[in-house]
């Protein structure tokens, strides 16, 4: 067995299968975020939410996704064909390639590479191209509103995510995701870097376009914003796209600020636990804090929205991070040439 | 043998996509290609073992420069087809500058080629036992840290110059001052009137405007209700 996965084909199948194994739990997971968000929303709004397909309404993922694919796929006339097809589809896949640098336990992730935090970095800023895509091909006056507003709003947030990943990186000397998460082994990076975390928890609410930052949709002004000539599948491209984008920054807060597959404390009764459970915890509990957001904070303005990336998280940012080399360089705990 | 049926791939697509970008019809799709060519180009870098390059290259150019500039073109009503008329007039100018470019490039190229041991003879040669990464930022940041803020004054410059020309104080703007909101307190725009029963309505005007958010607090909202009862 071992000899024929070292074969050029057994390569290649391993791979096909590493692959399978993070996209199908991904998919499900997507799947129950949907049913997890209605359930959650309902209950902070005191309502009861999906219950009646399957138990407690389990299957309701399902049920609507077996009605996106019956649904006809409407193409607007005056739309640009190839974009306006392409577009869900760049959407769901950046969402996925994302996860090839993840990883779910000490070594454990598709692809090792050295430079996994600028992987994600770039994967995740060109998120933005299918939605500026699916606005403009949409030949509709509220998409291209919509895509407008989310190329600004992903521009101006990834500045003061970038600047918190390389506070990250300065207290750990390389760009290795899987060495990140071994070097918060003493103390998780949300205790001494906590501003940061928080600055980088609301930017990937921004990143993500969920509410309150939602305004690409903003569905009282614009309509449903990039997305409203879109329906069946395509649509549903876009929707687990955005479930799956949030799943990637809910992996990515993990990661670099909550210890990845580390146990909280590393004693026993917490050790128990293996790595890769902890990680759903976490990236779980992300996920609900995503949601429950949502239901408690009503929508940005735009302006509100700007003022708050430029002239808040910016400059604190880039205080934090020339803190941060400061602090490390006067310790003298700097971490020297690591990788 | 993967190597090299990537880099094919990769060039082969990266050469047929900057033709295209010159020569697609609608400048979006133009816009588009050009960011096909950029990711190719990221490709090549990585196949030459230069990962930092090649996401530094997808960051910047693809994530935020080809994003504002497709942002750009989305915007403008620029007619095409006027712009494609000169084509013919200024087709050897631009013919003679990418002849420029290619020799300069075969110098460089061939220089290297005939004279290996020349990358050995710079002031800070390449640190052969770091990840690029490292050796990027050695290179950078202390070995040439002065002309690399230069670069940054320069970037500063051009950027304060455009918010200069663009910015104008427009005092019909409706600003929103989140300190003076926060200072707001219930004295300030609350009043408590005494009403009694069966006695109808005094001219509360609710809508009166609010005092002065500065000092003399009391005194302003006593001469406010009094100021309104005459209004009505």
């Amino acid at each position: 067995m071992a000899v024929f996965f070292a074969t050029p084909l057994g390569v290649l199948i391993l791979m096909v299968l590493e692959a399978l194994a993070i996209l199908v739990p991904l998919l499900i997971g997507v799947a129950y975020a949907t049913y997890a968000e209605r359930k959650i929303l309902a209950a902070i709004q005191l309502r009861k939410g999906p219950n009646v397909v399957g138990w407690f309404g389990l299957l309701q993922a399902f049920a609507d996704a077996g009605k996106m694919l019956m649904k006809e796929t409407i193409i607007p006339a005056g739309a640009n064909r190839v974009l306006f097809l392409l577009a869900p589809m760049i959407t769901f896949t950046l969402a996925m390639i994302a996860w090839a640098v993840i990883p779910v336990n000490d070594g454990w992730a598709v692809a090792k590479i050295n430079v996994g935090v600028l992987y994600l970095f770039a994967i995740s800023s060109l998120g933005v191209y299918g939605i500026i895509i699916a606005g403009w091909a949409s030949n509709s006056k509220y998409a291209f509103l919509g895509a407008l507003r989310s190329a600004a709003q992903m521009v101006s947030y990834e500045v003061s995510i970038g600047f918190v990943m390389v506070s990250v990186l300065l207290c750990v000397g390389s760009l290795n995701l899987n060495d990140i998460v071994l070097a918060q082994r003493h103390v998780w990076f949300c205790i001494p870097l906590l501003p940061m975390f928080v600055v980088f928890f609301i930017s990937a609410l921004a990143e993500t376009n969920r509410s309150p930052f939602d305004l690409p949709e903003g569905e009282s002004e614009i309509v449903a914003g990039f997305f409203v000539e879109y329906s069946a599948m395509a649509f549903a491209l876009f929707f687990l796209g955005e479930y799956a984008n949030m799943f990637l920054m809910s992996a990515m807060t993990s990661i670099l600020f909550l210890g990845g597959w580390l146990a909280p404390f590393g004693i026993a009764p917490f050790t128990w636990l293996p790595g890769p459970i902890w990680f759903i915890l976490k990236i779980m509990l992300c996920m609900f804090v995503f949601i429950w957001v949502r239901g408690t904070f009503p929508r940005y303005r735009y302006d509100q929205l700007m003022r708050l990336g430029w002239k808040v998280f910016l400059p604190l940012s880039l205080f934090w991070l020339v803190l941060t080399a400061g602090f490390l360089m006067a310790t003298g705990w700097l971490p020297q040439g690591a990788a | 043998m993967i190597t090299m049926i990537a880099f094919y791939v990769f060039a082969a697509i990266l050469v047929a996509s900057a033709a295209l970008v010159v020569s697609a019809r609608n400048p979006v799709h133009s816009v588009l290609f050009l960011i096909l060519a950029f990711f190719n180009a990221a490709g090549l870098f990585l196949l030459n073992g230069a990962e930092f390059l090649a996401m530094i290259l997808v960051i910047v150019y693809v994530g935020a420069v080809a994003v504002l500039f497709l942002f750009v073109v989305m915007m403008l009503d620029v007619n095409f087809v006027e712009l494609r008329e000169g084509v013919q007039r200024y087709a050897p100018i631009g013919a003679m500058v990418g002849l420029v470019l290619f020799v300069e490039l075969l110098m460089v190229i061939g220089g290297w080629r005939f004279a290996p041991a020349m990358p050995t003879l710079r002031a800070a040669p390449t640190q052969t036992n770091v990840q690029n990464t490292a050796a990027l930022g050695d290179a950078l940041y202390t070995h040439n840290v002065l002309l690399f803020q230069l670069a940054g004054l320069v970037l500063l410059v051009a950027m304060i110059g455009a918010i200069v020309l663009t910015l104008r104080d427009r005092s019909v703007s409706r600003r929103q001052v989140i300190a003076r909101q926060i200072a707001r307190s219930a004295d300030l725009s609350l009043e408590m009137v005494p009403m009694a029963l069966n006695a109808g309505t005094p001219a509360t005007s609710f809508r009166r405007p609010l005092p002065e958010p500065v000092a003399h607090e009391a005194s302003a909202a006593h001469h406010g209700a009094v100021h309104h009862g005459e209004e009505h």
